[in-house]
């Protein structure tokens, strides 16, 4: 009877809007609604209401918690509410909508898989509605949920409703997103949250609490590239030596061959402790304890990864940066960055562009201040062991501290890197081109599936492929064909991917 | 144990385990002299098992620290001592013996000024002696309104201060670490748990807690809608057996009891799963004034 939640799923929401669009009081009705208040909590905030605002209940106060907050009536500060029903356990992480706070909103999103984005219907869309669903894209957020609120204040009409909904698809195009939704509803007169509304008829989709219950949002955790970076070396003098880490990705097994960096030596997984037990096996995002045959010098900071899938190996990296503390970026100067265990200085060699978060689109920038988002170019004093983050939100993902302030400055998301010569152990799988002819194609297929099997990041290319795409209306033969397989290759290569290529052409290969 | 195809699919409870280990490892690590906050309840218990975990086999790298009121339950001492003792865990006990000697007591000093003698000045001079740069609470963001407002990080200065408006951005988990001399971070493992997790976890991980989390019948008053437990013969008239148990423990001056049947494990999650109060509902302390949690977090209380 008992259960440990085994099947039901955690979600992590964040929600986003501008000021005044009901974000608290939307989360307050559905904490409301949902019967997730205690009786003693809630009646001190009918009380409050009753005294400071005049009305019954204040939904807005169940979430704004801080006594400034109250005064001001806004949020300041991230909270995190906890709600669950039979179907799925919540984690809502209600974020400020003030401009000044943005920093907030990227903490909160950070963790969470889908977007609550409020919009109210009276206002339309706004600067914040497009910066805070940008910024929750650019974390990799995947999922949307678009709630146009006050419905009641525009008749509960359709019209507006498709009007919004149509200018915010037209923006969402620029951006990777994989699902969005619309919902109308009215978080103070309850129309849509719990309930479907009888106010709108003309709405066939399902009532917002219906959505986040339902809403399939699998996927995201990468259990292919096994990533383990060392956290603790457990270590008292005595027999025992452990590594303690938690897997930001994939998958490991006892007896399996890895390689540890920076050092490239290589050994077998002795033993996978735990409190618990010994394990034949473990995956993301469990906090272990590895044990390795051989004495290997092996501290906090280093990754223990495999031979044939290995991260980047980079001292210069490209990141979208959110830039969050108010002394503006200096180029040129020292910060620390903390990329999973390991913290090494860099500075910021190039601001390569940075966002109009109003149209979403490049602008050229020498630095940036407080809010700003921008693609940077970082060069390390010593090397990272990383991925991209698209591949891997924690191998791809750093906090950038001023070594004077103390201050979380930035956060940053690997976008590119560049290898640096990686030593002789990790030399065996540098990523390469294997090339075939083009009449091997059943031999080049089963190597390039033989690698991936192996976990090796590779890609197959043929001539078949490169006529459907790349090359489409190119002949074969040219040079113009020549040079398109060439770029291709240097592009993969140099992000560490290996390519099994299969082609009839000349190609001329680094 | 029929199938032995591989899952990769971790529970809701090994999940916020697996966070909290990481927290706390992350911490022994990056840390030169961080304390484990005890206060012996059902939140504690959690957090230490936690910490056993995290570095089994060795030995938990760092202490436990108990700041005591002097007004715990006679039974909370007694499991302090046991479980610790257990567990092979060092413990460190400080009170404000110079408040203690005026014999300051929420009767005759009033609540506000008890829990700010005996609590939050007792933790700070007990951090400061102690050289302590980082300090495990085991605070739950469900818990109360500017709880849920909390980092995992909690930046404090050279005073113990906490400044809600000016917290750093903390995100994915990555922690930021540095501090300068002087200065200190409270770090809460638990700020993703509710207090439904606890007793889950508790009833499945075999955890130990204070017989005074279990219903059986206790001498009361009834005062203000609250049941106080009666520890000397004060009151003997008005004081009743009444089968009851506590949600959470404070000083026995101030926190009351509730009336319920549920003596073992399952009963408790079973009242907790209908339960329509908050846990906090007992403890006088938090009833002072409006926003009175987040004004004794702002000046050092944990």
């Amino acid at each position: 009877m008992i259960e440990d939640s085994q099947n039901i799923e955690l979600l992590r929401i964040t929600t986003a809007g501008s000021v005044d669009d009901g974000k608290s009081t939307l989360i307050g009705r559905l904490l409301y609604d949902s019967k997730s208040i205690f009786e003693d909590q809630l009646s001190s905030i009918r009380d409050y209401s009753k005294t400071n605002r005049n009305q019954e209940i204040d939904y807005s106060l169940i979430t704004d918690g801080l006594k400034s907050e109250r005064e001001q009536g806004i949020t300041i500060d991230v909270a995190y509410r906890f709600y669950s029903t039979p179907k799925r356990r919540f984690i809502i992480a209600d974020t400020p909508g003030h401009e000044q706070y943005t920093r907030n909103m990227a903490t909160g999103a950070s963790n969470a898989s889908l977007a609550l984005i409020l919009i109210d219907a009276k206002k339309g869309i706004v600067t914040q509605t497009r910066r805070h669903t940008f910024i929750s894209s650019l974390l990799g957020i995947r999922h949307f949920v678009v709630a146009i609120n006050k419905m009641d204040l525009v008749d509960y009409s359709e019209e507006v409703f498709e009007q919004i909904v149509e200018e915010y698809k037209a923006f969402a195009e620029k951006l990777s997103v994989e699902s969005i939704s619309f919902i109308p509803l009215s978080a103070l007169k309850g129309d849509n949250v719990i309930e479907r509304s009888t106010n709108m008829p003309w709405y066939q989709g399902s009532p917002l609490l219906d959505y986040l219950e339902n809403v399939n949002v699998a996927g995201g955790r990468n259990l292919i590239d096994f990533r383990f970076p060392v956290q603790y070396v457990n270590w008292s003098g005595n027999e025992f030596r452990g590594y303690c880490g938690t897997i930001s990705s994939g998958v490991i097994r006892k007896g399996e061959r890895v390689i540890a960096l920076p050092s490239g030596r290589t050994s077998k997984i002795s033993r996978i402790v735990t409190y618990d037990g010994d394990l034949d096996y473990a995956f993301a995002p469990m906090a272990i304890t590895l044990c390795i045959e051989d004495d290997i010098d092996i501290s906090r900071g280093d990754l223990i990864s495999r031979e044939n899938n290995l991260p980047a190996i980079t001292g210069n990296i490209e990141a979208n940066v959110v830039w969050m503390d108010t002394e503006s970026m200096q180029t040129g100067k020292d910060y620390l960055i903390k990329h999973t265990t390991k913290t090494v200085k860099g500075s910021f060699s190039e601001v390569r562009y940075k966002f109009d978060l109003e149209k979403i689109h490049r602008i050229p920038a020498e630095f940036l201040s407080v809010n700003d988002i921008g693609k940077v170019k970082i060069e390390l004093k010593k090397p990272l062991y990383a991925d991209l983050y698209s591949k891997n939100r924690f191998t791809g993902s750093f906090i950038v501290i001023d070594q004077h302030t103390n201050q979380t400055v930035a956060a940053g998301m690997i976008s590119k890197y560049k290898q640096v010569s990686p030593d002789k152990a990790c030399e065996s799988v540098k990523a390469k081109v294997i090339r075939y002819p083009g009449d091997k194609k059943e031999k080049a297929k089963s190597d390039y599936d033989r690698l991936s099997m192996q976990g090796t990041q590779c890609i197959y290319v043929d001539d078949e492929i490169l006529q459907k795409g790349l090359c489409r209306g190119i002949a074969v033969d040219t040079d113009e064909y020549s040079r398109i397989i060439e770029g291709l290759c240097n592009i993969a290569t140099e992000s560490g991917v290996s390519v099994v290529l299969c082609t009839e052409n000349e190609v001329s290969l680094e | 144990m029929e199938e032995k195809e591989e899952s990769y699919h971790l529970s809701n409870l090994k999940t916020l385990e697996a966070e909290s280990i990481g927290i706390i490892r992350e911490v022994a690590a990056e840390f030169e002299n961080p304390v484990m906050l005890y206060s012996v309840g059902k939140d504690s218990s959690v957090m230490a098992h936690l910490a056993i975990k995290a570095f089994y086999p060795e030995k938990v790298p760092f202490p436990l620290l108990h700041v005591d009121t002097s007004y715990k339950f006679p039974e909370m001492y007694e499991f302090r001592d046991y479980y610790t003792k257990k567990h092979n865990l060092e413990l460190k006990v400080h009170r404000n013996e110079e408040a203690l000697s005026k014999g300051i007591n929420p009767l005759s000093a009033g609540t506000v000024k008890c829990c700010a003698e005996l609590k939050t000045k007792a933790l700070l001079d007990a951090l400061k002696e102690g050289g302590y740069d980082a300090a495990f609470g085991g605070a739950r963001r469900d818990e109360e309104k500017s709880r849920a407002k909390e980092r995992v990080f909690s930046f404090r200065d050279k005073h113990g201060q906490w400044d809600p408006k000016n917290q750093k951005p903390e995100l994915w988990n990555i922690f930021n670490s540095r501090i300068d001399p002087g200065e200190s971070i409270r770090v809460f493992p638990l700020s993703n748990w509710t207090e439904l997790d606890i007793w889950t976890y508790i009833y499945h991980e075999n955890i130990e807690v204070v017989p005074l989390y279990f219903a059986k019948k206790r001498p009361v008053i009834e005062k203000n809608n609250q049941l106080i437990p009666v520890y000397t013969d004060e009151n003997p008239e008005e004081t009743k057996e009444v089968m009851c148990r506590f949600r959470t423990l404070g000083c026995h001056y101030c926190t009351g009891a509730v009336r319920s049947e549920a003596d073992t494990m399952p009963k408790i999650i079973e009242e907790m799963m209908v339960a329509r109060h908050s846990e906090r509902i007992t403890r006088v302390i938090d009833h002072d004034q409006d926003s009175s949690m987040e004004q004794k977090k702002m000046e050092g209380y944990f």
